[in-house]
């Protein structure tokens, strides 16, 4: 137990020292030392956030053939500095019909609902903020905040470009949360617990081998909750000039701006814990703690990269095609793969582990094919009634 | 109980780094307010009326068919805790229960709910 198996430990119980040295009742040296930790944490996640901003801004301009910011620093990389400066001497505007106390309020909400969500976040085996037993729920819990966050900015704007991308985004997410928490079963299923060091832990074999068709899932749900493309019904820049946050300037923008991104990599980081083995590598976990926090980041980052690719590479989707989407198709698909998944583990129990993960992922395949093909024969169906309509059309012209 | 302070201490940070940085703009920003500065943003055209207004009932009946399914899988999270100790007849039950929502999920769709209209 050293100080590179178990740093948080060895600095705790050095701190611990010092504080009751100076004659300070344990209770309130433990509770200074976790608020000193979560501050470090925090600190951290910003800093992490401001170079997000600027892996954000390259990857797109690698998507679109661009170079991207290149101008102040190496490779650009003081950019979101720059940024920082310009959105902290920005005037601070209220729109005069506005709730103020409300729309004052929502920017923090929204960056809060996200740096809360680290708190369960394993970053080592044993660098955890809080291994909280019910880890999975407290997710969807803090998840709802931000939702809560975006109708409190989308209402109290008075602006109808805010209202109604506050409308769409709470629709999507309040759908897309269904198919998530049925995919979050899923995982609490295979490792017992819903606390998320559990799930590391239970995870010799990747969660995303037995149940490839949940971590999609989960995926898709995830993208939707998040408000990124193709799901960005909120910020429809076409039409909506900026959704919900469209009256907001200055550092409250840069809270909403700042939080979306954290958000993306938060649930990059969340999709490598569930279905991807967190900070597990082949045991380099072992090694080193730092090693880990190495391995989850690293994870966490592939994750982002995949919620960027979708996001670049994908058209924005009609509202009402999303939410029947979700409605008719993920869903039904959700639930019936926890049925299967449910069902398999008690038939598949006390088998060896090569049969018990090839049953789970034959199912999930299988499952998977009939699902897209009964979406298949659907949309066959759907394009025959508009072709057939289309025909009537140009035979009533003809006999004109 | 000692987890949960800690949560609480999460909370608490979480808000002021935020509440932190928006004051710190604020100070350092200028603060030269007009009423045409504030006026709603509606692409240069002067709004017309109020945006507080009824909206569509669809985004009611969404909110009412989640409530449903939000609430019945909490009630599944513990089962799922519990599955590998129970055995074949607690994951019948289960999946009875699913097959509950899921009936709910199908009278909705039959009934035109899911629609966007």
């Amino acid at each position: 137990m050293g100080f590179w198996n178990d740093p948080l430990k060895v600095a705790a119980d050095w701190l611990m020292g010092i504080f009751t040295g100076w004659g300070m009742p344990d209770v309130a040296a433990q509770i200074l030392i976790g608020f000193l930790g979560i501050f470090i944490l925090i600190s951290l996640l910003m800093l992490l956030d401001i170079f997000l901003v600027w892996v954000e801004r390259k990857v797109v301009s690698r998507f679109q053939d661009r170079i991207g910011p290149n101008r102040v620093g190496p490779f650009g990389l003081i950019q979101p500095f720059a940024d920082i400066i310009k959105l902290i001497i920005k005037e601070d505007t209220t729109p005069g019909g506005a709730d103020k106390v409300v729309y004052n309020i929502a920017p923090m909400l929204s960056m809060m609902s996200v740096l809360i969500l680290w708190a369960v976040v394993p970053l080592a085996p044993r660098i955890i903020g809080v291994d909280l037993n019910i880890g999975a729920l407290y997710i969807i819990a803090a998840g709802a905040i931000g939702t809560l966050s975006i109708i409190m900015a989308g209402w109290s704007s008075n602006n109808k470009f805010a209202l109604i991308g506050a409308f769409r985004q709470v629709a999507v997410m309040v759908a897309f949360e269904i198919p998530m928490l049925a995919t979050l079963l899923i995982p609490t299923i295979f490792a017992g617990s819903m606390g998320l060091n559990a799930i590391i832990e239970k995870q010799s074999t990747w969660f995303v081998f037995l149940a490839p068709l949940g971590a999609l899932i989960f995926l898709i749900a995830a993208i939707a909750e998040l408000g990124r493309a193709p799901f960005d019904m909120a910020e429809g820049e076409s039409e909506l000039v900026a959704g919900y946050n469209t009256e907001y300037s200055g550092m409250k923008f840069g809270m909403f701006y700042a939080g979306e991104l954290l958000h993306a990599f938060t649930f990059g980081g969340f999709w490598s814990i569930l279905f991807f083995g967190g900070y597990r590598f082949f045991g380099l976990e072992q090694v080193s703690a730092f090693l880990a926090i190495a391995v989850i980041i690293f994870k966490a980052f592939i994750g982002y990269w995949i919620i960027m690719w979708v996001k670049y590479t994908l058209m924005r989707i009609r509202i009402d095609h999303m939410l029947g989407f979700n409605w008719k198709f993920l869903t039904p698909l959700a639930f019936t793969l926890l049925m299967v998944t449910a069902l398999m583990n008690a038939l598949l129990a006390g088998t060896p582990t090569l049969v018990y993960v090839l049953g789970m992922f034959l199912s999930n395949i299988v499952l998977g094919w009939i699902a897209l093909e009964i979406a298949r024969s659907y949309s066959r169906k759907e394009r025959e009634k508009v072709e057939g309509m289309k025909k009537v059309a140009t035979t009533s012209q003809s006999t004109l | 109980m000692s987890q949960w302070i800690y949560i609480g201490l999460f909370f608490i940070v979480g808000l002021i780094i935020p509440v932190g940085a928006i004051t710190f703009a604020w100070i350092l920003g200028p603060k030269k307010a007009n009423p045409i500065k504030q006026t709603t943003y509606e692409c240069g055209i002067e709004t017309v009326g109020d945006s507080w207004i009824q909206f569509k009932a669809q985004y009611y009946i969404f909110a009412l068919v989640f409530l449903v399914f939000d609430v019945e899988t909490v009630f599944l999270f513990p089962w799922a805790v519990k599955l590998g100790s129970l055995g074949l007849f607690a994951v019948i039950e289960g999946i009875v229960f699913i097959l509950i929502l899921i009936v709910g999920l199908v009278y909705t769709w039959r009934k035109g709910m899911l629609e966007w209209v």
